[in-house]
């Protein structure tokens, strides 16, 4: 496998979050894990996950939320903490 | 007046005394309807004895994690102004200098697009903005850009730093605190704007080991300003403190920690290699006394406040270090902390507790640090690092 462009990443990451939806919240870290098994460490490193976090973050298809901790969720997630 | 109508007898009891109250202040505000709604919530919350508060949730700007903190009314038909009442955290200038244009400049923008109500400045240093609809947000957002603030951090990132007043206006700092949280604050946005981490990541700046912003209880990497030479003494101003009245052997001499000071009638010294940095005797006279010449910062990691779990005190990770610009070192060990605790932390922990879960040795020894002895909190205390050279030495 060769390095991935940022935006494969990124898909990867979105096609993770949104089979996940409803069964587990997912943190950068669990993301950024994810991609460098998916991908391999030799192919994908910490920096190119955090830029695939940005460009789906900066576009909209994801967004941050907050249930005690801060996770990457799809925005239509809108759940409330009490 | 707006207040005539408002029934809140409770809350009203918080008024009597000498001492100011957070109801006078937000009864000043009354005529705007959320600063209304946020008193009759309130009373009802002292009479049913439970916030009716709730938080979390999906609020912020676009491409922020952070910054802004959701919470609604448990109760909206009853309370419709505050159904949303959004807190912002924006981030605050280097040591909380503000002019007068800018304070008046933060508070028309918070009067048009929030309640109008003001905290100056949370614990971690921001300032906090509370109140304000979910619609609201991207505006007022826009405003704080405009005007050249911008929204601080929340959440599992980097949180706002913060550090004393510094060089600004105080003597006794051993290192620019005002540039080193800028430079910080600016180096590391992604941080602060994106989070990554278990759990929150606070960096505070204190000039001197009087350590006025609390960074030794109250951060994850405390950076206190200190000296490796001489105290420096003016044995004139000694002279004068001790013809004022202060006595010298009980005031300084007995209460020094390492009893390094000597009093002979006429001149002190001090022997400079057993002094701890305490800042006692300089702070007693200040006129006679100040930290030596070379100057740089102790770095300490792990502090937190008691949320979850208890409060912890800071370690000593590096003794000395020099805070030329660019703080290169300072952001190496700062990133090394994160990649190790990034991935293996759990969720919510601070480093400090994360640090007490793997043990100090094996954490040390992912970051790349050397255990020193200025790392042991309690004297004559198992610090559970075993030397290898020591042991392979014994080995043989
Ligand atoms: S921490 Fe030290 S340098 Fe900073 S304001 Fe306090 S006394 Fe001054
Ligand atoms: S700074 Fe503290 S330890 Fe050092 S000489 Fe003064 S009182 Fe003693």
């Amino acid at each position: 496998m060769s390095t991935p462009e940022i935006e494969e990443v990124a898909e990867a990451m979105l096609e993770l979050v949104t089979v996940t939806k409803g069964k587990k919240n997912l943190k950068a870290m669990d993301l950024t894990k994810a991609m460098i098994e998916k991908f391999g460490d030799e192919n994908v490193d910490k920096k190119l996950c955090k830029k695939a976090i940005r460009s789906l973050i900066d576009s909209g298809r994801c967004v941050y939320s907050y249930f005690g901790g801060s996770y990457i969720t799809l925005p239509s997630e809108e759940t409330q903490e009490g | 007046m707006a207040t005539k109508d408002l029934k809140i007898p409770l809350l009203e009891e918080l008024e009597k005394g000498p001492w100011p109250s957070f109801v006078t202040e937000i009864k000043k505000s009354a005529d705007n309807p959320m600063a209304r709604d946020t008193l009759r919530q309130l009373e009802k919350s002292y009479e049913d004895k439970i916030s009716h508060w709730k938080h979390g949730g999906l609020v912020g700007v676009m491409g922020y994690g952070g910054g802004v903190i959701g919470r609604y009314s448990d109760s909206p038909e009853e309370f419709p102004e505050v159904k949303e009442f959004h807190t912002y955290r924006v981030n605050q200038p280097s040591g909380w200098f503000y002019n007068t244009e800018a304070l008046r400049t933060l508070c028309d923008i918070w009067e048009k697009h929030g309640s109008g109500l003001t905290n100056m400045h949370g614990s971690t240093g921001d300032m906090i903005f509370l109140g304000s609809t979910t619609e609201a947000i991207e505006p007022c957002f826009a405003d704080l850009t405009e005007a050249g603030f911008d929204l601080g951090g929340s959440g599992s990132d980097v949180r706002t730093p913060s550090c004393c007043v510094g060089p600004g206006r105080c003597e006794w700092a051993c290192y620019d605190t005002l540039d080193a949280c800028y430079d910080i604050t600016q180096e590391f946005q992604d941080e602060l704007h994106r989070p990554a981490f278990p759990y929150k990541f606070k960096f505070k700046f204190s000039g001197c080991p009087n350590d006025c912003v609390a960074s030794i209880a109250r951060s994850d990497m405390s950076v206190i300003g200190t000296w490796k030479d001489n105290i420096q003494i003016n044995q004139d101003e000694v002279a004068n403190y001790a013809k004022n009245g202060v006595d010298i052997e009980a005031e300084i001499c007995e209460l020094c920690p390492t009893k390094c000071i000597s009093w002979n009638g006429k001149t002190i010294s001090i022997d400079n290699s057993n002094c701890v940095k305490c800042m006692h005797c300089i702070n007693v006279m200040p006129k006679a006394l100040s930290p030596g010449k070379e100057r740089g910062a102790t770095i300490l990691i792990g502090a937190k406040a008691p949320i979850i779990g208890g409060a912890l005190l800071a370690t000593v990770f590096v003794p000395f270090l020099e805070m030329e610009e660019g703080y290169e070192d300072l952001k190496e060990l700062a990133e090394a902390l994160w990649d190790f605790w990034g991935e293996y932390g759990k969720n919510r922990e601070r480093i400090g507790e994360f640090i007490q879960r793997v043990g100090l040795a094996n954490f040390l020894d992912e970051i790349g640090l050397e255990p020193i002895p200025e790392m042991i909190a309690h004297p004559r205390t198992n610090p559970y690092i075993f030397f290898e050279d020591e042991l392979e030495e014994e080995d043989e």
